[in-house]
């Protein structure tokens, strides 16, 4: 209630004092150049002031653009990186030395911050060994892989393993450089 | 078709001259038949009537016979440039032949050959005779159309190889194996001589390990046409079969002797056991059960044992499961990788593909562990050993020349030669049994 009344005595108050400002206004316009200077003055500073947040929002917006490209980049790469990173294996074995367990960490990592994926492993064999050989050591190379994501929380559903054996090298050369890049396990995004 | 009635092929086998009395089995020396090649002069067979139409067919007629004899590698076929005379002017039929003209120029055996034609119509008389004791082992009439010549020599050299060796030889066998003539990896087959290679599978996608079954109706091999490398058993004559396509791997089939099941592994339940399936691919029981790799299975000739890799100690080796007992042990104990072993028709020997230093090549042993001997000594890889059905030769893939090529030799090691001239490579070579008419 108290509120109430100082609010409308400040009306009664201020309402005529605008109206005589008004008045006084229209006066000046004709009258002194000091104040006309100082409200081109004013409105000058309110533009540059607009301005200025204009210019900041757009920065910002910029920013955020950025940002977001930034981010949508590094996801690109982290999607690259997961399938581009090949875990590799010693000559006929299917287990997992340091390096395979830390390249398995960063893809359990991309997993979780990427549940919608579903991905596919491949067990892939250097040319040595015979086929048929190849094809059962490739697919235990694919579910080593496996079972390690499994351990690491990664539902066993957003994963299916596909042995190629010897088939599919990446490197077609004879020699231990070209095996050593064919014995590996394939990771493909569904 | 190839399994046309015999009828229609072959109207008349008419046995000329019995030569079972004969069965000089002492001609070859079965403990290593190709130690000592028998030398056998076979001149150009006779155009009875002699017409240009029957000079064709004596020619391509006898030249066939002469190379598949060769092919065998029981014969030195004698260079016709050294004979003394004019066989076309000699008899084919004994008291006309002149004996000493043939052990003059070293023939211990002697092939004489008539050709009768008559429009498409050939009649071909073939004989067999021992030079030096001046009499006929084996004597054989054979009519048909032109085209049927080369059943008509298989059947004579099947004749020859019995009287020498006492079984009947290689010459109703076929070969599958994989090929990427086309860009592809598809299942391809042809007659034992490396005849006829034509596609089985056409379908694009990567196709493995053929396995025939024991009569020859049926071809098992994995294929990654759906995407998986499934196991499809197809019939060779109609377009019918069934497909395992199992989670995991479904390969390495090896077909039970004599019945319509097979062996092959299959990874559904995580590891990679060996499982005997119906021919319709329905499981019947598991073969192998131990964690580790176990592949490749080979029968042995009665069925009541298999060989077949395994990790179970380490390194892939083989291993023997008795089928009765189920008893398993190990066969191989040299080196530290030896897969694909494939049981010898005779029983006695089991071939596989051994990698010691770096070298891939081929081995043999002997079922009880002992006689182990090196077939193949680089260059290249040597690898997929696969025994004819009389148990003389051994089919196999080599990159000595570079790319993969499918290689015939001798069971001891001998005679190696290469089989097929086709564009790509050829890889994992299975024989068949004898199963053209």
């Amino acid at each position: 209630m108290r509120k109430r009344l100082w609010l409308s005595i400040a009306l009664v108050l201020i309402v005529p004092a605008m109206l005589f400002t008004t008045s006084c206004a229209k006066k000046a316009v004709t009258g002194t150049s000091a104040s006309k200077m100082a409200q081109d003055e004013a409105a000058r500073k309110a533009a540059e002031k607009a301005r200025q947040e204009e210019l900041a929002r757009k920065r910002a917006l910029e920013e955020q653009r950025l940002k977001e490209e930034a981010a949508q980049r590094a996801k690109m790469e982290a999607r690259q990186q997961f399938e581009n990173e090949m875990v590799h294996f010693a000559f006929d074995s299917a287990e997992l030395d340091a390096t395979a367990q830390d390249i398995l960490r960063r893809k359990a990592a991309w997993l979780r911050a990427n549940p919608d994926a579903n991905i596919i492993i491949q067990g892939h064999c250097d040319e040595r060994g015979t086929v048929e050989y190849n094809l059962a050591l490739g697919d235990r190379r694919a579910k080593s892989a496996k079972n390690f994501l499994e351990n690491l929380g990664i539902a066993a559903s957003r994963m299916t393993t596909i042995s190629y054996g010897e088939e599919r090298p990446l490197d077609p050369g004879h020699n231990e450089q070209a095996w050593a890049k064919n014995r590996r396990a394939q990771f493909v995004i569904k | 078709m190839r399994l046309k009635p015999i009828a229609t092929i072959l109207s008349v086998v008419l046995i000329l001259f019995c030569g079972h009395a004969f069965a000089g089995y002492d001609y070859v020396d079965i403990n290593n038949p190709f130690l000592r090649k028998i030398p056998i002069a076979i001149p150009q067979f006779k155009a009875i009537s002699g017409t240009a139409g029957e000079f064709e067919v004596s020619h391509s007629a006898s030249k066939l016979l002469t190379e598949t004899l060769a092919f065998t590698g029981y014969f030195k076929v004698l260079d016709p440039a050294a004979f003394l005379f004019d066989p076309q002017k000699d008899g084919i039929v004994a008291p006309n032949i002149n004996f000493k003209n043939w052990t003059t120029v070293g023939a211990e055996l002697l092939i004489t050959g008539g050709v009768l034609r008559t429009a498409d119509l050939v009649e071909m008389e073939l004989r067999l005779y021992d030079t030096f004791k001046g009499k006929l082992i084996v004597g054989k009439r054979y009519r048909g159309q032109v085209a049927d010549q080369r059943r008509m020599i298989h059947r004579f050299c099947s004749e020859v190889v019995y009287q020498l060796t006492g079984r009947h030889g290689i010459f109703g066998s076929k070969i599958a194996f994989v090929s990427s003539s086309s860009g592809n990896k598809e299942i391809y087959t042809c007659d034992f001589d490396g005849f006829d290679p034509k596609p089985f599978t056409h379908n694009k996608s990567i196709n493995l390990s053929p396995a025939w079954s024991s009569d020859g109706r049926w071809i098992a091999f994995t294929s990654y046409v759906k995407g998986n490398p499934d196991l499809y058993i197809k019939n060779v004559i109609e377009k019918r079969g069934s497909v395992v396509s199992r989670p995991g791997i479904n390969i390495s089939p090896a077909w039970l002797p004599g019945k319509f099941e097979l062996a092959a592994t299959l990874s559904f339940n995580g590891d990679q056991e060996i499982y005997l399936l119906t021919g319709r691919g329905k499981i019947i029981k598991k073969l192998t059960n131990m964690p580790g790799i176990d592949v490749s299975p080979a029968w042995s000739p009665d069925g009541k044992q298999m060989a077949f890799v395994s990790k179970r100690s380490g390194t892939p080796q083989i291993y023997i499961k008795n089928i009765i007992s189920g008893e398993v042990h190990r066969l191989t104990y040299d080196g530290r990788h030896n897969t694909q072993p494939a049981w010898s028709p005779r029983g006695d020997k089991i071939a596989y593909t051994a990698l010691v230093k770096g070298q891939i090549n081929i081995r043999v042993i002997d079922v009880d562990g002992n006689g182990l001997l090196q077939l193949t000594d680089g260059p290249g890889d040597n690898e997929s050993p696969s025994w004819s059905p009389d148990g003389s030769l051994i089919a196999f893939s080599s990159t000595r020349g570079g790319p993969s090529k499918i290689y015939v030799m001798t069971a001891f090691g001998t005679d190696q030669r290469r089989l097929l001239d086709l564009p790509g490579q050829q890889s994992e070579p299975r024989w068949s049994a004898n199963i053209l008419p």
